[in-house]
This record gives C-alpha cells, sequence and structure tokens, in this order.
C-alpha cells in the first residue's frame, strides 16, 4: 500500500481482474496465485491463452511456471535487485517508453542514475540468476504493452517491503505500463475484505476514503459529522501496538474477526502481550488462539448472516446478502458495535447495513456515487464519485492521482536475518488453495480440512537425503526465536537451502520461527526470510 | 418446505467471486457460482464450492462468554455489552483513550469497518486502530 501510494497516489490494484485477459505480457512476482488467488489465475490463464507472454519470478516452483515463457528463482530478498538489473537493461537497449517519462512521471534523472549501479553481471551475482535469464525478462517485459505486473504477498512481506514495490512502480513506468487497459501494477490482496477495511479507514493514519487525520480540512469533516472533537495524532500500527501493550502504554484491546495469535510473526510475543492487558475483548465466529486469551469473547456472525459489501481487490465494491437467520445468539457485528457505543454513551441510529453505507458515501468521495441499488448486479469500482458514473477500471488514466508518477532510485539490501553456521537454511512461508490466512474458516470445513490435514515443511529432495529426512518424517525445525514440530514433505518445488511452511496451521505455527523485523515504512513484518535448522528427532534418530 | 438462493459475495479472498448460497428451511446446504458475475464468470475455486460449510460449523461461537475464575463461562448478552462497556471506560477513565486499541478486520463488511473506526475516533477518542492485512 505505501509504496505504490508514495509512486502513483493510490495504493490499490491499478487494472482490474478480466484485464490480464488484455495484457500482452503478465509479470508475475511473488504471488503464488493459482493457490491463494485462484480466480485471478484463471484470468492469466486467459491472458496466455490470448497470447500475452507469461514472466514469473518466485522462490518456489508454483503451478504458474510449468506454463510461463520464462520462469526464475531469484534469491529471497533479491526482488529490489532483480528489478533494477531489468531497467538497467531496458534503459540501455533504449526499451523504455520516453514520452510517457517525459510527459507523466518526474525524478528520472535520479532512477537512471541509480541504476547504473546495477550492470547485469553485478545483478546476476546478488539474485542467483544468469545474464540471459535477465536480458529474456527485460526483453518479454518492455517489449510486449500493455504489461501487468501482479505481486502478492512474497514482495510485501519483507523488511524491504516498500522498496520492493516501489521498484515495481519504477518499472511499469519506466515502460509506460501504467494507466492503460492492460498494463498496470497489482497487488493482490490476501483476506476477501483487506482492500475494504483500508478504503474504510481501519488504518491509523485515515478516515475513509484515505483522508488523513492530520489533514485539518478532513478532521473538521469527520467532526463535524459524527458530532465530535477528533483526535488529529495518528495512532499506533498492529506492528507498534504490542510493544506498547508490553511497555504498559496500551491497557484495552478490541480485536474484532482477526486473530493476531496466528497471523502475527513471532508468536510467543504476541501471546506474551495479550497476556498483559487489562482488558482483551475478542469479537469472531469461531474461539480462536487469540479469543482463548480474551477476558470476553462476543459471537459475531459469519457473512451468510448479515447484509452489507465486501470490496475486492480490483477495488468492486460488491454486495453481500443475508442469507440466514443468525446461529444460535450470535449477532451481526455491526449491530454490537451499536450496542457497545450506545452504552459507552455515544448512540448510534442505524436500523440497517444500507443506512451504515448511506453515511459511508456522504463521507467518502469515491464511494459517493454507490447505493445499494446499483451495486445489486455486479458492483462498481471506485473512484465513483457520482450516481451516474459508472465506476473505473484502471487506475491514473492521462494522470496519476498524485499528479506525476514518482520515480524512486532505491538501494538493494540485504534481508534482516541471513542464513549462518547454525541456522543455515531460509525459510519462507506462505499459503495452500485450499486454507484461508490463518484456518479459523477454513479448517473447520470438513471438505477442505480433508484435502489438507496437516502442516508440512517442504524440503528439497537432496537436503533431505544429506540429513537423513524422509518424506512425510517428523522434525524439528528452529531459528533464534522458538521451535517446533513439523512433517517433512520432500518436494523439488523448493530449491535447495530452502525450506517452506504455510501458515494455517496453529498445532505447528510458522510464525513461532519468523522474524519481527519490520520494514521500517509499512510495518510489515518480514515473514517471507528467516535463518532456520532443521533436525531429525531424537527419538528416531536413536 | 422452502428453498432459495442467495446472490452474495465469496468470503475467503480478496478476488471477491460471485455465490449463490442454496437456502433450505432456514439452513444453507450449498454453493454455486455466478454466470453474469464480472469477476467469476461462472467459475469458483474449492474453496468457494466449499463456504457454506464453515457457516454451520459446530464450532460456530453462539453465545457470549466472560471470563470468570479464569474461565471462560456463557453470559448473556446485557452482562457481556455492559462488561465491556464499564471496563472499557475504566480504562479510558484512568489511562485515557490512547490506553485503548483496536483491531478491524479484512474478514467483516464495509460498514462494520466504517463503524469500527468511528468507534475507535468518536467514541473511544483514539487513532489506535489498524487491521492484519499488512501480515
Ligand atoms: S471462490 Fe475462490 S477465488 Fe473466488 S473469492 Fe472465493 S476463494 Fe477467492
Amino acid at each position: 500500500m505505501v509504496g505504490l501510494a508514495a509512486a502513483f497516489g493510490s495504493g490499490a490494484m491499478t487494472n482490474s481482474l478480466p484485464e490480464f485477459a488484455e495484457s500482452k505480457a503478465l509479470f508475475v512476482i511473488g504471488s503464488n496465485t493459482t493457490e491463494a488467488h485462484p480466480i485471478a489465475a484463471k484470468w492469466i490463464y486467459r491472458g496466455k491463452m490470448n497470447g500475452a507472454k507469461l514472466i514469473v519470478a518466485d522462490p518456489r516452483s508454483i503451478q504458474l511456471a510449468e506454463m510461463a515463457d520464462i520462469a526464475v528463482h531469484h534469491r529471497l530478498g533479491t526482488d529490489v535487485a532483480l528489478i533494477n538489473g531489468l531497467m538497467h537493461i531496458i534503459l540501455k537497449e533504449g526499451w523504455h517508453d520516453q514520452d510517457y517519462v517525459a510527459q507523466r512521471c518526474e525524478g528520472f534523472e535520479e532512477l537512471a542514475a541509480k541504476l547504473e549501479e546495477y550492470p547485469p553481471d553485478r545483478v546476476a551475482e546478488i539474485t542467483g540468476l544468469s545474464v540471459e535469464a535477465l536480458r529474456r525478462i527485460a526483453e518479454l517485459y518492455a517489449n510486449n504493452k500493455p504489461a501487468a505486473i501482479i505481486y502478492a504477498m512474497g514482495i510485501t512481506q519483507h523488511t524491504t517491503g516498500v522498496d520492493n514495490v516501489k521498484s515495481l512502480a519504477n518499472l511499469a513506468m519506466l515502460t509506460g505500463n501504467v494507466g492503460v487497459l492492460g498494463g498496470g501494477v497489482n497487488p493482490l490482496r490476501g483476506q476477501n475484505n483487506v482492500q475494504g477495511a483500508c478504503d474504510m479507514g481501519g488504518l491509523p493514519n485515515v478516515f475513509s476514503g484515505y483522508q488523513p487525520v492530520a489533514d485539518e480540512a478532513a478532521n473538521q469533516k469527520f467532526s463535524q459529522a459524527w458530532g465530535k472533537d477528533l483526535p488529529q495524532k495518528p495512532g499506533l500500527t498492529i506492528t507498534d501496538m504490542f510493544p506498547a501493550i508490553e511497555e504498559g502504554k496500551i491497557k484495552a484491546l478490541y480485536v474484532v474477526g482477526e486473530n493476531p495469535m496466528l497471523s502475527d510473526p513471532d508468536l510467543r510475543h504476541i501471546e506474551e502481550a495479550l497476556k498483559k492487558l487489562d482488558l482483551l475483548i475478542v469479537q469472531d465466529i469461531f474461539l480462536s488462539q487469540t479469543a482463548k486469551l480474551a477476558h470476553l469473547v462476543l459471537p459475531g456472525t459469519s457473512f451468510a448472516e448479515k447484509d452489507g459489501t465486501f470490496t475486492n481487490t480490483e477495488r468492486r465494491v460488491l454486495m453481500v446478502r443475508k442469507a440466514i437467520e443468525p446461529i444460535g445468539q450470535s449477532r451481526p457485528d455491526w449491530q454490537i458495535i451499536t450496542d457497545l457505543a450506545a452504552r459507552l454513551g455515544y448512540p448510534m441510529e442505524y436500523s440497517s447495513a444500507e443506512d451504515i453505507f448511506q453515511e459511508i458515501r456522504q463521507l467518502t468521495p469515491s464511494y459517493a456515487g454507490m447505493t445499494y441499488a446499483r451495486l445489486a448486479p455486479s458492483g462498481l469500482q471506485w473512484p465513483c464519485p457520482t450516481e451516474d458514473h459508472p465506476g473505473t477500471m484502471y487506475l491514473h488514466k492521462d494522470r496519476f492521482t498524485r499528479g506525476k508518477g514518482l520515480f524512486t532510485p532505491i538501494d538493494y539490501k540485504p534481508p534482516a536475518e541471513v542464513v549462518d553456521p547454525d541456522y543455515p537454511l531460509w525459510l519462507t512461508t506462505g499459503r495452500t488453495f485450499v486454507h484461508f490466512h490463518t484456518g479459523t474458516m477454513t479448517r473447520v470445513s470438513p471438505s477442505l480440512h480433508h484435502e489438507q490435514e496437516t502442516a508440512y515443511m517442504e524440503i528439497n529432495p537432496t537436503d533431505a537425503r544429506e540429513m537423513g529426512i524422509k518424506d512425510g518424517e517428523r522434525v524439528r525445525v528452529s531459528s533464534r526465536r522458538g521451535e517446533i514440530q513439523i512433517k517433512a514433505k520432500v518436494s523439488r518445488k523448493v530449491d535447495r537451502g530452502i525450506v517452506f511452511i504455510p501458515f494455517h496451521f496453529a498445532e505447528a505455527a510458522a510464525n513461532v520461527l519468523t522474524n519481527p523485523a519490520y520494514d521500517p515504512t509499512a510495518k510489515i513484518p518480514e515473514f517471507k526470510v528467516c535463518a532456520v535448522k532443521v533436525e531429525k528427532l531424537a527419538a528416531q534418530a536413536a | 418446505m422452502d428453498f432459495r438462493t442467495v446472490y452474495t459475495t465469496c468470503a475467503y479472498c480478496g478476488c471477491g467471486c460471485g455465490i449463490l448460497l442454496e437456502v433450505l428451511d432456514g439452513e444453507v446446504i450449498g454453493t454455486l457460482p455466478v454466470k453474469t458475475h464480472p469477476v467469476s464468470q461462472g467459475s469458483l475455486c474449492i474453496k468457494g464450492w466449499n463456504i457454506h460449510e464453515f457457516v454451520v460449523s459446530e464450532r460456530r461461537l453462539t453465545e457470549p462468554l466472560l471470563k470468570k475464575n479464569g474461565r471462560l463461562e456463557p453470559v448473556s448478552w446485557d452482562e457481556a455489552l455492559d462488561a465491556a462497556a464499564s471496563r472499557l471506560k475504566r480504562v479510558v477513565a484512568e489511562h485515557g483513550p490512547d490506553a485503548v486499541a483496536i483491531l478491524a478486520s479484512a474478514k467483516v463488511t464495509n460498514e462494520e469497518n466504517f463503524l469500527l473506526s468511528k468507534f475507535a475516533r468518536a467514541v473511544i477518542g483514539t487513532n489506535n486502530i489498524d487491521h492484519c492485512a499488512r501480515l
């Protein structure tokens, strides 16, 4: 979010998913799309069928790689070097879009100067790719327009996450690939309504529609609408909240529909912090690991028991409709919030979700033209400022949200933790196609649970042989932060020196091992890379 | 016998595929794809096809729980909400509004996230609100 917003003025996916069918090149980096976003992958396949060149860069051999024109495994955490290297080649060959750069962007000279430091042989050394592979990717991407970049948490979950995203934005602008049909930069959001949670002001620094709390006019507008003087100083991000709890600055935490006990890095730390709270209120549909630690658990309902809207990864606002009555005594989350507000002396008078949506429209310019009636057939994509506006398929047409697109020269920085003799293997974590995030929903679904019942760690056959580890054997995996036991799955999907653990399983939570070193700007923890060692269990060795 | 289908949106990933929940006598019994949906165009993945299963899971929370003597015990909504409100009030009174933090959610609706933002800022008086999407 932060990286794209800095370059373009908006952090959202610039294209729509169906536009991938019109792209001439698709560059998928750090997204295991077929497993994490299967229907987005369908559009990538459709683009490929229509003749698009497909480029895949991922540390694992993902399924998309099988049909790619070129698929590479660059070393973990070397994305910035890779992208700088591609831009170096594109500039040297004159494959960039000079008119676009001159008319629509700023900061080009600084970027060009920085790129001098990334000649192909140096980049090959850092990334582990051949100079030929680098040239081929640069050529396929730059010379087949429009080109869309598609990425997910493989790019953002690093200490250099914001740098990675800014680099991708540089690459797209350099080749004139933003603000055109089928060309753009596209973060695929993980959970279903991440986009909506951000759009609605579920962030410490902005109200809905990304209106800054510190902005005088915005703050006044909301203060007036809500009949209260609202605080202007941005609040704490989730990653700053836990240290603040440790220090006794935060005493009460109200968690709705989240399970930080499984989704946060460095779990032990989180558990200690949560236990320190004077008050932990958890509102959820299952008794998650976090809920078990709560003083108070409030049963919300699932999406099937209430009305409302979700905003998908391509900014499309879609209707959620009540199908059944709430299960047991559970209640729609919005009703719980209004009841709690009333008891705190702030009555909120809404008779329906649609009432709330009316207020959203009034206060949020990008949603102003939407009504439930207009959303009913197929939803609408923001920005949609007026009731006769058709919604926006792709962003930054003719001009960037911030005016000119901003190039930022970026230096490659090695990952925060690197392998050493004590912890000689790289651990990377991620999703699998049947389970969803922390598994609180999917693991109680019999059909999905059946597909994949327990946690596992993928390890390359050669590494496994050298350590005497057999497929299916339980092993111990440890990092500087903790250890877990887990079943080994010998697989060619991972290269030598790398192990992979999906993060859905509480009983062998990969996040016990991962590194909470944060990206300094986006505060995204480094989930994707840390150093571990793998050992046979003593009992089996004996 | 009362059978209906309800057009709604898959709640698993950010693709936002259209689904029809099949409802028989007040229970969700199946999921169907939606041909006319702009993103999914009649397709669903394995998660979408099975999304009705988690709705009716045995493990759903069905009543409010309050920790008493170290154990979470079922209580009425009134007792639960009164306890939540009085304890939040106490924290704000003793330590100020910034001693409260709120985690909004990528799993609940826009309307609910909007209200959580309003709850944090107007009701409690803090900007300490974030969600797990950074993760
Ligand atoms: S059906 Fe699959 S791809 Fe579509 S929204 Fe649901 S989980 Fe995502």
